[in-house]
């Protein structure tokens, strides 16, 4: 019997750590592949949360995130090899025409 | 129940070791490779959470299509071969204050999700073994599973159809050489 | 239908202005005339309906809109018409149409625009002058007020590309100006006393008070309404927009600073005689101030060389004498005068006109002379007119100057008679001295051909005659006829003549019941000086010999006598006093003309003789005793140091400009420092969130 609390610590655990490398990576692909992490640890939040209330719910929601998951990626994968075509680097450094 | 707990313990020690050598991994190729051994340990905790038709789409979805994606983009890119060197000289991927502030700030955040969950409702409650009940019954059938998706959430099944066909449009454009 | 009075005119200024520069000169002046024509026909039908009214109820109203409706402050756009408003609409639209139709003649020489803008504002003045006139409560009144002076500046300044006429304009419009503000404050001094701003209303209320004998809050807002009245009427203090303001052309000068606009100060004494007479302070103001006027511009106008000023000095100097008899409380003498004042001094304006028309722009009378063969009909209006003005007997103004100065004399005033009987022979000398220098004698130049050559003047400056005239246009019309003259073209004549005649004869509706006549038009204007309510004592109206047996002599009785009504018993002695007086002013109009003749007919070297022995004196009256320049010093300079090197260069410049730049230079500084977060770099957005989310979620954990 594992208490829905070490489920939600694990999952808070695994998103912090997908945070942490979305900011600390300079690689962009790394930092999607972190964003992927925190994404999963959400779906195990939810799926634990809909175990815990007995109902499916929190499946549909889990195949909907994985969905939207998904397209984030193939967007996010054909945006990294656009800005690779312009400065030969994945370093998200080297992107900052917005500055002031 | 004992087994139960340590195969939960197994399976959420591989993923927490697999997220971070994912984050802190230099070569994006090993990262793409760990992250599918924390895909697997999670279908594995999913299995556990009476939730197996979830733990077969996170395989087959999650690290059959989108991984294979990722893998397809770092060799397109040549990235798998090392951090890109304009990167290394400033910092070599992490330097030690970012590294601080970053952990330590992940830790604060930690915390304070894990807090947050916790004073959800029936935090506290037993629960969750394998098979117990028709609750559990229920729960496994991919019927019911079905039954809900398109009925109650009909219309966010219909707007994620869009969703995908817009991703893939998008890509398409995004990617190409010239308009 | 009372509206159509001045609205008529009104029609002719939208007519001219909007389409005026496509017409030609006839359509547009035939447009103005024919509006005039309307607005004078209106005027009689309407007089004559007024006229079958039985005589202690005249009065006809008509409320046009309710205008301003605010709490306890209703002033409805109303226009009555009453026996005082009639004399003045039928002086107004009459001898304006007569004026109108003298300048289709006068202006011909304009451009065809500068034609139809010339009547635009013509009519517009006619309109707001009659707004002026048939208003019911002071703010109509003020709008009419405001909406003359507007036109006299529009006027005045009509050549505006003449930088001496522009600046007359100016001049007129801001001493006019600060009359208003006068009359504001007592508009509103009215209101906070009374409570209402409608005429009637006002003497019904100021009837049943008691005359103040204190300066009193009564006293104040009269006083200040007197003040708007010295501004619009050119009286010390505020007279010295009306002799520049002959820097206009000439039938503005007829119509506006002689017949109408300029006797809207008296008319507007005369529409509050009830509330005025409560204020017998203010009242000894008036004379006081109306009598030194008289005389200052008379001493005045004795030694001015052109011929516009010294009628312009001439019209300040009858304007004191209207403002004396208002002070007396001789209110229907004051508007007598006025009635007969417009008559010949528009005559002798549109005649002066006609000089200067013939003399291609020759203003100076010193050049003039020999004119009464070559301008006959010119000649006998004008000599009519000159005749009337100094009170020859049995000429309109002897009738109107008489009942003044005998009503003077008769209330008590005794020095305030003195001096304007001596203003009178001033009058009569000063006339005679214009009449004899422009007419005859022979002339000192040889005439228009001559005067474009330019021979220089040695003239004082301030005299503005010069040679080569103001009117430009006239001159290069004349130039080139040689030195032929003609007289004045038959519009021209016609409003001559009928002018002279109404010189003549108007005087005929006040003949005195002390040499039989039935003094028809003080009964007619007696119950616009009485506060309604009260009944008319029998003392009214009739000459002051009968007794009023009945009543309690309330002051609103008082008001047509300008003093205690006397008993029977002294009606003998009452009637010769007012004979001895009445030979008198004749004496003195005759003396006058002798002296002229005198001086400038018979030996002009001795004249010039005395003039040099005093020739300070003669320089301070030519300059018009300084006025201009004190009033330069004293206030315009001031106010323009001021202006230019506080309110410009500190206030403007530094306060406002450094406060609107300021707030530009802040934003700038702020935004510099802001725009640093903008960093363009991802990662840097990205743990900005993160640092938001933690925080967030610390509060809600810690709460």
């Amino acid at each position: 019997m594992v208490p829905l609390g070490h489920y939600l610590i694990l999952s808070a655990i695994l998103f912090a750590t997908g945070t942490m490398g979305v900011f600390l990576r300079r690689n962009v692909i790394t930092m999607l592949l972190s964003i992927e992490v925190m994404l999963n640890a959400v779906n195990l939040a939810f799926i634990a949360f809909g175990r815990t209330q007995g109902h499916v719910d929190g499946q549909v929601i889990m195949f909907f995130v994985v969905t939207v998951a998904a397209a984030e990626a193939a967007v996010g994968l054909a945006l990294v090899i656009a800005l690779f075509r312009h400065r030969e680097t994945l370093n998200p450094d080297a992107f900052t025409s917005l500055k002031w | 129940m004992g087994t139960e707990l340590l195969v939960f313990y197994a399976f959420a020690a591989l993923a927490v070791a697999a997220s971070l050598a994912v984050v802190l991994g230099k070569n994006p190729m090993h990262s793409v490779l760990l992250l599918i051994v924390s895909f697997a340990a999670l279908a594995g905790l999913y299995i556990g959470l009476d939730a197996p038709f979830a733990a077969v789409v996170q395989i087959i979805i999650y690290a059959g299509a989108i991984m294979v994606l990722f893998l397809f983009v770092v060799m397109l890119l040549n990235a798998h071969r090392e951090d890109e060197p304009a990167a290394l000289e400033a910092a070599g991927g992490l330097t030690r204050g970012p590294i601080r502030t970053g952990a330590a700030l992940a830790v604060v955040l930690a915390a304070e999700l894990g807090w947050a969950l916790m004073k959800a409702r029936g935090a506290n409650d037993g629960m969750l073994s394998a098979g117990a009940g028709a609750d559990a019954q229920a729960l496994q059938s991919v019927r019911s599973l079905g039954t809900v998706l398109f009925t109650n959430y009909s219309l966010a099944f219909e707007v994620t159809s869009i969703l995908i066909l817009v991703a893939m449009i998008g890509a398409v454009v995004l990617a190409k050489r010239e308009l | 239908m009372l509206l159509l009075i001045p609205l008529l005119p009104f029609l002719g200024f939208l007519i001219n202005h909007a389409v005026g520069r496509r017409l030609s000169k006839t359509a547009s002046g035939g447009v103005a005339c024919l509006a005039m024509a309307g607005a004078f026909g209106m005027s009689v039908v309407s007089v004559w309906n007024l006229l079958q009214m039985p005589p202690a109820d005249r009065g006809i109203v008509q409320q046009v809109a309710a205008w301003i409706e605010s709490g306890a402050l209703v002033v409805p756009f109303t226009l009555r018409l009453d026996p005082l408003a009639s004399v003045m609409i039928l002086v107004v639209s009459g001898i304006g149409f007569l004026i109108h139709v003298y300048s289709t003649a006068y202006m011909h020489e304009e451009r065809d625009s500068e034609y139809a803008r010339y009547f635009s504002y013509l009519n517009l003045f006619a309109s707001f002058m009659l707004v002026l006139v048939l208003g019911a409560n002071f703010p109509v009144m003020f709008v009419g007020w405001e909406g003359v002076g507007l036109c006299s500046y529009l006027l005045i300044g009509f050549w505006f590309t003449k930088k001496s006429a522009s600046d007359a304009g100016k001049k007129a419009f801001i001493v006019n100006r600060v009359g208003d503000f006068g009359f504001l404050l007592g508009m509103f001094m009215v209101f906070a006393q009374f409570g209402s701003l409608d005429f009637q209303e006002v003497a019904r209320q100021a009837g049943h008070l008691q005359p103040e004998v204190t300066f009193g809050a009564i006293s104040i807002a009269t006083l200040l309404l007197f003040v708007g009245a010295t501004g619009k009427s050119a009286q010390i203090p505020l007279h010295v927009w009306l002799p520049d303001a002959m820097e206009g052309p000439t039938p503005v000068s007829a119509l506006i600073h002689a017949a109408t606009m300029v006797t809207a100060g008296v008319y507007m004494i005369g529409r509050n005689a009830v509330l005025f007479s409560a204020a017998p302070e203010t009242l000894a103001i008036v004379a006081g101030v109306g009598v030194a006027t008289a005389l200052m511009a008379g001493t005045i106008g004795l030694v001015q060389n052109d011929i516009k000023r010294v009628l312009a000095y001439s019209t300040v100097s009858q304007l004191g004498l209207m403002f004396v008899a208002m002070g007396v409380g001789a209110y229907a003498a004051g508007i007598f005068h006025l009635y007969t004042h417009a008559f010949f001094k528009a005559c002798l304006f549109l005649g002066s006109g006609a000089v200067i028309h013939a003399l291609a722009g020759e203003q100076d009378i010193r050049k003039m002379g020999g004119l009464r063969k070559e301008l006959p009909i010119t000649y006998w209006t004008f000599l009519t007119a000159s005749l009337a003005i100094a009170g020859f007997p049995f000429l309109s103004a002897f009738f109107s100057k008489d009942e003044i100065l005998w009503k003077a004399f008769s209330g008590g005033h005794t020095v305030v008679w003195a001096v304007a009987a001596a203003a009178s022979l001033l009058t009569a000398i000063y006339m005679f001295r214009l009449v004899f220098l422009t007419f005859h004698g022979k002339r000192t130049s040889a005439g228009p051909g001559e005067h474009a050559a330019g021979a220089s003047l040695a003239v004082a400056r301030d005299d503005h005659a010069s040679v080569g005239g103001p009117h430009d246009s006239h001159a290069h019309g004349h130039a080139s006829e040689g030195g032929h003259l003609h007289d004045a073209p038959p519009a021209m004549a016609t409003a001559l003549i009928l002018l002279a005649i109404g010189s003549v004869v108007a005087g005929y509706v006040g003949i005195p019941a002390v040499i039989g006549g039935g003094n028809q038009i003080e009964h007619f204007l007696a119950p616009s000086f009485a506060a309604p309510g009260i009944e008319a004592g029998g003392a009214r109206g009739a000459s002051h010999a009968e007794a009023p047996a009945e009543g309690p002599v309330s002051h609103a009785e008082a008001v047509g006598e300008g003093g205690p009504a006397p008993s029977g018993v002294d009606a003998a002695t009452e009637h010769r006093a007012e004979l001895t007086l009445m030979a008198f002013s004749s004496g003195l109009a005759v003396a006058g003309i002798g002296i002229a003749w005198f001086f400038w007919r018979r030996s002009r070297a001795l004249t010039d003789r005395i003039a040099a022995s005093f020739a300070g004196v003669h320089r301070v009256l030519l300059n018009k005793y300084y006025v201009d320049e004190f009033y330069d010093a004293v206030i315009v300079s001031p106010i323009k140091g001021v202006s230019e090197r506080f309110l410009w260069k500190v206030f403007d410049a530094g306060v406002i400009d450094g406060v609107v730049n300021g707030a530009g230079t802040v934003v700038n500084g702020w935004s510099g420092i802001l725009r640093r977060l903008q960093t363009g770099s991802m990662r840097a957005y990205a743990l900005s969130v993160f640092v938001g989310v933690v925080m967030i979620l610390g509060y809600y954990v810690w709460r």
